[in-house]
Order: structure tokens, then sequence, then C-alpha cells
């Protein structure tokens, strides 16, 4: 543990905040209101994407491409995962199986 | 009697949540004792919060500098899809009586999706249906994680490279949106961000510039983007 338990309590608070907020929005705003066409559907169509684009990023973002291991270990995994999982589409095969080849590779 | 019929009409539909959230639940719960973080901790995440990807996402704000300003960001971007889930069951949801609060409470990426495709069997309360499918699902994830947690506890701390599972997780989610040719504009929109925000800011700083260029690309970009304007056309 590196922070203090009130840290942490923080953490998960806000964390499980933003996780309530994004879950009953819709409920509250929509409960009389057109829904279609709004600005706040079509974020919730798009960001997804875009999220999981941005996740990518920040797992990989200490990852120094000029120092060694010059991040091979990362982009050989990420490899497998996206081979495995474009040919057999099981979520915990590629999981397993790239994490795995990470740490042998690391 | 009532309740136990919808019990055992929403069982079956859970079993591959079942098998899913148990892996990912105890990969999570070894990851958290990991890091220090013992059951109580797992227990909490998982049962308030519930959300597999900011969960994971938060272990990251666990063991750095103490930012909860960064980690409610980050996770409300992550869990915007919620949004999307939402909106789609506002009719569905309409009725629900008491249990409401907790339908829209446990509602994850895999409830959605059973809710979304299944219809009780008849004769079996549409509203407990939907009640055991969430109340599963939810189980399933606190009791896999907890799992995990204690695993966590026998095996040596710190396993190097064990945090890539949260980079695998993501690339397979990844993947799976970049099939679906609509969606992978959104997609790349994310990755280019971040790189360029990334480049820019280092690694400690960039998410709330990538998350606001991200939301001003996707507004300005919005003739192109929304799914219905493009359906108009």
């Amino acid at each position: 543990m590196i922070l203090t338990p009130i840290q942490t309590l923080t953490i998960v608070i806000v964390v499980a905040l933003s996780s309530v907020i994004t879950r009953f929005l819709p409920f509250i705003i929509f409960k009389t209101s057109n829904k279609s066409n709004s600005f706040i559907t079509y974020l919730g169509k798009v960001l997804p994407y875009a999220a999981i684009g941005m996740l990518v990023v920040y797992c990989l973002k200490n990852v120094n491409i000029t120092v060694p291991s010059y991040g091979i270990p990362e982009a050989i995994a990420i490899l497998c995962i996206v081979v495995l999982h474009y040919w057999k589409e099981n979520t915990l095969l590629s999981i397993g199986v790239g994490t795995a080849i990470y740490m042998i590779l690391l | 009697m009532n309740k136990i019929r919808a019990l055992k009409a929403a069982f079956p539909y859970t079993i591959p949540v079942f098998t899913g959230f148990t892996f990912l639940g105890i990969a999570y719960g070894i990851l958290m004792s990991s890091k220090g973080y013992g059951v109580i901790w797992t227990l909490l995440m998982s049962l308030f919060v519930f959300a597999g990807s900011s969960q994971y996402v938060a272990i990251t704000f666990l063991t750095s500098a103490f930012n909860p300003l960064n980690a409610f960001l980050m996770s409300l971007v992550i869990n915007a899809r919620h949004i999307f889930y939402g909106i789609s069951l506002l009719d569905k949801y309409k009725d629900m009586g008491k249990i409401k609060p907790y339908l829209i409470f446990g509602l994850c990426d895999e409830t959605f999706s059973i809710i979304c495709s299944s219809e009780p069997p008849e004769g079996v309360s549409k509203k407990w249906f939907a009640f055991f499918i969430t109340l599963l699902d939810h189980m399933y994830w606190v009791l896999g994680s907890v799992l995990g947690s204690l695993i966590g506890y026998m095996i040596p701390s710190s396993i190097e490279g064990l945090d890539f599972v949260l980079t695998a997780l993501f690339v397979i989610i990844f993947v799976g949106h970049w099939k679906s040719k609509g969606n992978r504009k959104p997609a790349a929109i994310g990755v280019i961000s971040s790189v360029i925000s990334l480049l820019i800011f280092g690694p400690d700083n960039f998410i709330i510039p990538s998350m606001i260029a991200i939301i001003a690309v996707l507004t300005l970009g919005r003739k192109k983007l929304d799914p219905e304007r493009i359906v108009e056309i």
C-alpha cells in the first residue's frame, strides 16, 4: 500500500461515485425530455470507443522505446494478443496467453 | 415462489458471465493483493464500484501519488458507456418499482447485454428476472475478486509482469471495437489524441489533456461521427 487508508478510501469513493453517476444519469435527465439527438446520447455512443483507445495508451505510458528493453516485450505480447483474438475471439484465452507471454519475455 | 421461478429462469443466462467474471475477478483480486491491498479493499471496490475496467485502472491510482481528481475524471470517461446502456433501457426499466435503483446500479456490460437480448419465459416476472440477472452477475464479480484476493495472500508478493493483464484486457476490447468499421474513427481519435498528449505532457500529466482533446475532437467532428446522423444521410 502506497496510500494511507483514508486516501485509499477516497479513491474508492470517487471511483464508485463515477460509476454511479454514469449509470443513473440517463434515468435522471431523460425522464421527460426528448432523448434522441442529444449531445449526451452522442457522447455515450462514441466516447466508449475513444476511451478504450486512451486506456491502451495509458497502460503503455511508461514504455520507453529508447532504453532497453525498447518496449519489445510489450510489442510482441500485444501482437500475439491481437492475432489470437482475431483468430479465436476468446477473451480469457487471449488475456491468459498474452500475459503469460509477457511474463516470460520480461 | 414467484422469485424462485425468476431465479431459476435467470440463472442459465448468466453462466457465461460466471466464467468470465470469475476469471477477471480472480485476476483483479490477485493484482490488488500483490499491491498490498487486501480483501477488504477488494470487497469494497467490487461491491460498490462494480465496473471492471475502472476498477483495474483504479489500481494504478492506488499505486501512484494521491490524485483523486484524476481518478474521478478517468473513471468517468471509462464509464461513459453506461450512459448509452441506461438510455437503451429507459423503457424496459420504467416500471421496476422498488428494485429499480439496484437494477440501474448493477448495470454492467454483461448484464446489459443479457437484459437486452432476453425475455423472461412465460409466467416469470419481468422485474425479478432482471433483478436476478443483475444480482447473480454482481455476486460472481464480488466472489471472484474476493477469491483472487485470498489466492493473492498465498502466492509470493509482486509477481513481475502480472500488471499486463490490464493492458491485455484493453487491447482485446480495442480489437473487438476495431472489428466493426463504424467504431474505428472514435477508437482512432482516442489513441491519437492520447499519444499526442503523452508526447507533449509526459506519462504523469497526460490524462486530463487527452480527455479534453478527445471530447473536443468528438464534439467538433459530431456531424461526421454521430451514428444517428449518418443514418439520416
